[in-house]
C-alpha cells in the first residue's frame, strides 16, 4: 500500500476511535483528555495497535494543538480582565504557586532528579486545567456561585504565569542554563507587557485590521496570524505556546468572538491529537511503577490546591462550604501540565518524567471532577454544618449570675 | 417608596462573563450571569449558604425579554398607584372594555382619548398579561381592560369614548 493510504487510514481510525471515547467520556461525565492520553498510550510504540505511517502527521498535529490550546485560551480572557484580576487576586496567585509549586519541586528533588527536571514538575503541579474547571463548573451549576470568582481568578492568574514559566522552561531545557533562563525571562516580561498595553490602548485597531464580515477570511487570518507569530517565537526560543497566547490577548472585541467559534472545532480536534501524541509517545510499560510515586505527589498537591481554594475564598469573605466547594473545584490538572511535560520529553531530560506526568494528570483529572462534587451531597452539608456548629459553643458562654 | 437605591453588584467571571446580583429587602439574593456568547442564566441563591446558588435556570434571548417585560410592566403599575397616592387630582382607573365597545378590533389611536380627554392610556391588561405602553396601532381585543391616568374628568372621557358614547 502507499505511504499516503496508510496513513488516511491509520489517522481516520485513530479520529474515529477518539470520537467514540469522547462520547463515552461524555456519557458517563468525565472530561475526554484521560481518555485521549490512554489512546495515544495504546497506539504508541509498546501499545497493543501501534501506529506506523502517521507519527510525523500526529507530531505536527499536536504541535497546532499545543498553540490553539493556547490562542483560544488568549482570546477567552481580554488584556482588560487580565490587568484588572491581577491587583485583586495577586495574593491568591501568589499563595497558589508557593502551595502548589514547591511540592513538586521537592517531590522532583526526593526522587533524586536535577534542577531542571525539578523546575518541570513544580510546572506540572502548579497549574489547574482551566478548561475542566470551567467545565465542572457549568456542569454543577456553580457559574453563579460567589465562590466563582475566586476559582477563575486564580485560574486566570495561573495562565498569565504560563507566559511567562513556559518561556522560562524552554531555555532552560534549550540547555541554556540559569542565566539563559533569566534571559528568556525577561524577554516574556517585556513582550507580555507590552502586548497588554498595546491590546488595551489599541485592541479595537488590531481587530479591525482583521475582518469580522468574511469568516472564512477571518479564520484563515487568525489562523494565519497565530501560527506565524508562535513559528517565530519558538524561533527566538520564547516558546511558541506563549506567542499564541499573546496573539488571543492582542485580539479582543468582535474579532475574538467570532475567532473562538471558528477556531473551537480546530482546537478541539488538534488538542485531541496533542494528548494522543503525548500518549503515543510514553511507553505503556513504564507507566505501573510511575503508578505509586503519581499517585502520593496526585494527594499532596490536591490537598495543597484545596488549601489554596479554601484560603483564596476565605481572602474573598467565602463562608466555609464555599471555601471548600473552591478548593475541590481547583483539583484537576490537565492540558497545561501536559504541555510543560510535553516540552522536557522534548528535551529528553528525565526519562522517568513523562510516565510520572501522564499517571500524575490521569489520576487528578479523573477524580478531581468527581471530588468536585461531594459539597453538593446532603451528608456533606451537614457534616460541615455540623463542624460549624460544634465550634460555636466553644467560644466563652456569658455567666448567668 | 424607592428612597433607597437597590444597589446591583457586577462581578467579572474572567473568561465566562458577567455576573449582576442584587440583595433583596426580604433577605435573598438574585442574580443574572451573562455569558460571552450571549446565553443568560437568572441565579436565585441559598438561604442556608449564601454564597451558592440553589436554581441557575438559563433564559433564551425571548424568554429574558418577556421576564423583563413582565418585570418593567408590574413595575409601572406599581408606580403608578404610588403616583396616585402623590399627586393629588390626578388618578389611574382600570376601565374594562364594554363588550359592544366600538374599539374592539381596532387600533388604540381611533380613540384619540389624549387628545380628547388629555387622560392617557399607560397600559392594557389582556387575560394575564400586562402590555406596557400600547402605541397608537395597538388593536384593542374584547374583554381587554384599560389602565388610564388623569382627572376625574378625563378619565371619565374615556370611559364614556371606549363605550361608544363619546362618539359625536
Amino acid at each position: 500500500m502507499h505511504g499516503t493510504t496508510i496513513l488516511l487510514i491509520e489517522v481516520g481510525a485513530l479520529l474515529f476511535a477518539l470520537g467514540m471515547l469522547g462520547r463515552l467520556g461524555r456519557h458517563i461525565g468525565l472530561s475526554p483528555i484521560p481518555l485521549y492520553l490512554l489512546a495515544g498510550l495504546a497506539f504508541g510504540h509498546g501499545g497493543f495497535l501501534p501506529l506506523s505511517a502517521s507519527e510525523e502527521f500526529i507530531e505536527v498535529g499536536a504541535e497546532i494543538g499545543v498553540i490553539l490550546l493556547l490562542v483560544m485560551l488568549g482570546l477567552e480572557y481580554s488584556a482588560t480582565e487580565l490587568v484588572g484580576n491581577l491587583r485583586s487576586a495577586a495574593p491568591a496567585g501568589v499563595i497558589d504557586a508557593l502551595f502548589n509549586a514547591l511540592p513538586g519541586a521537592a517531590f522532583a528533588f526526593l526522587l533524586g532528579w536535577g534542577w531542571e527536571a525539578a523546575l518541570v514538575l513544580a510546572g506540572i503541579t502548579w497549574v489547574s486545567s482551566s478548561g475542566v474547571i470551567a467545565k465542572v463548573l457549568g456542569d454543577l451549576g456553580r457559574l453563579g456561585n460567589r465562590e466563582t470568582p475566586v476559582i477563575l481568578s486564580v485560574l486566570v492568574i495561573e495562565d498569565l504565569a504560563m507566559a511567562f514559566y513556559l518561556p522560562l522552561i524552554t531555555a532552560v531545557l534549550a540547555g541554556a542554563g540559569l542565566l539563559g533562563g533569566a534571559k528568556a525571562l525577561a524577554v516574556a516580561v517585556v513582550t507580555v507587557i507590552a502586548v497588554l498595553v498595546a491590546a488595551i490602548r489599541y485592541g479595537h485597531a488590531i481587530s479591525n485590521f482583521v475582518s469580522v464580515k468574511d469568516a472564512e477570511a477571518l479564520l484563515l487570518s487568525v489562523l494565519g496570524l497565530t501560527l506565524f507569530v508562535a513559528g517565530v517565537a519558538a524561533e527566538l526560543n520564547v516558546s511558541a505556546a506563549v506567542g499564541a497566547f499573546l496573539v488571543g490577548i492582542a485580539l479582543s472585541g468582535q474579532v475574538a468572538h467570532s475567532a473562538v467559534q471558528m477556531l473551537s472545532p480546530l482546537r478541539d480536534l488538534f488538542a485531541a491529537v496533542f494528548f494522543v501524541f503525548f500518549g503515543l509517545s510514553t511507553d505503556p510499560a513504564s507507566i505501573p511503577p510511575a503508578l505509586l510515586p503519581a499517585l502520593g505527589l496526585a494527594v499532596l498537591t490536591m490537598a495543597t490546591k484545596v488549601l489554596t481554594g479554601m484560603l483564596a475564598g476565605r481572602r474573598a469573605g467565602i463562608a466555609l462550604p464555599g471555601q471548600i466547594r473552591a478548593g475541590l473545584a481547583l483539583m484537576p490538572r490537565g492540558e497545561f501540565s501536559i504541555v510543560i511535560a510535553g516540552l522536557a520529553v522534548a528535551s529528553g531530560i528525565e526519562p522517568k518524567l513523562a510516565p510520572l506526568a501522564t499517571s500524575y494528570v490521569l489520576i487528578t483529572v479523573v477524580t478531581g471532577p468527581l471530588l468536585a462534587r461531594l459539597p453538593d451531597y446532603t451528608w456533606f452539608k451537614n457534616f460541615v454544618r455540623r463542624r460549624t456548629q460544634v465550634r460555636r459553643p466553644a467560644d466563652p458562654l456569658p455567666t448567668t449570675d | 417608596m424607592g428612597a433607597v437605591r437597590v444597589r446591583v453588584e457586577q462581578t467579572p467571571l474572567p473568561g465566562i462573563g458577567v455576573r449582576h446580583d442584587l440583595v433583596t429587602s426580604s433577605g435573598r439574593t438574585v442574580g443574572v450571569v451573562s455569558h460571552r456568547n450571549g446565553r443568560r442564566d437568572l441565579v436565585l441563591y441559598d438561604v442556608d449558604d449564601p454564597d451558592s446558588c440553589l436554581a441557575s435556570i438559563p433564559l433564551t434571548d425571548d424568554e429574558a425579554e418577556a421576564l423583563a417585560d413582565v418585570l418593567g410592566a408590574s413595575l409601572m403599575l406599581g408606580q403608578l398607584s404610588g403616583l396616585r397616592q402623590q399627586a393629588a387630582g390626578l388618578l389611574t382607573e382600570q376601565i374594562a372594555l364594554p363588550a359592544g365597545s366600538p374599539f374592539v378590533g381596532r387600533p388604540l389611536g381611533d380613540t384619540r382619548a389624549r387628545t380628547r380627554t388629555s387622560a392617557s392610556i399607560v397600559a392594557v391588561l389582556r387575560e394575564r398579561e400586562v402590555i406596557a405602553s400600547p402605541g397608537p396601532s395597538f388593536v384593542f381585543e374584547a374583554n381587554d381592560v384599560v389602565v388610564a391616568v388623569g382627572t376625574r374628568q378625563g378619565l371619565d372621557g374615556v370611559s364614556a369614548i371606549l363605550a361608544g358614547d363619546g362618539d359625536g
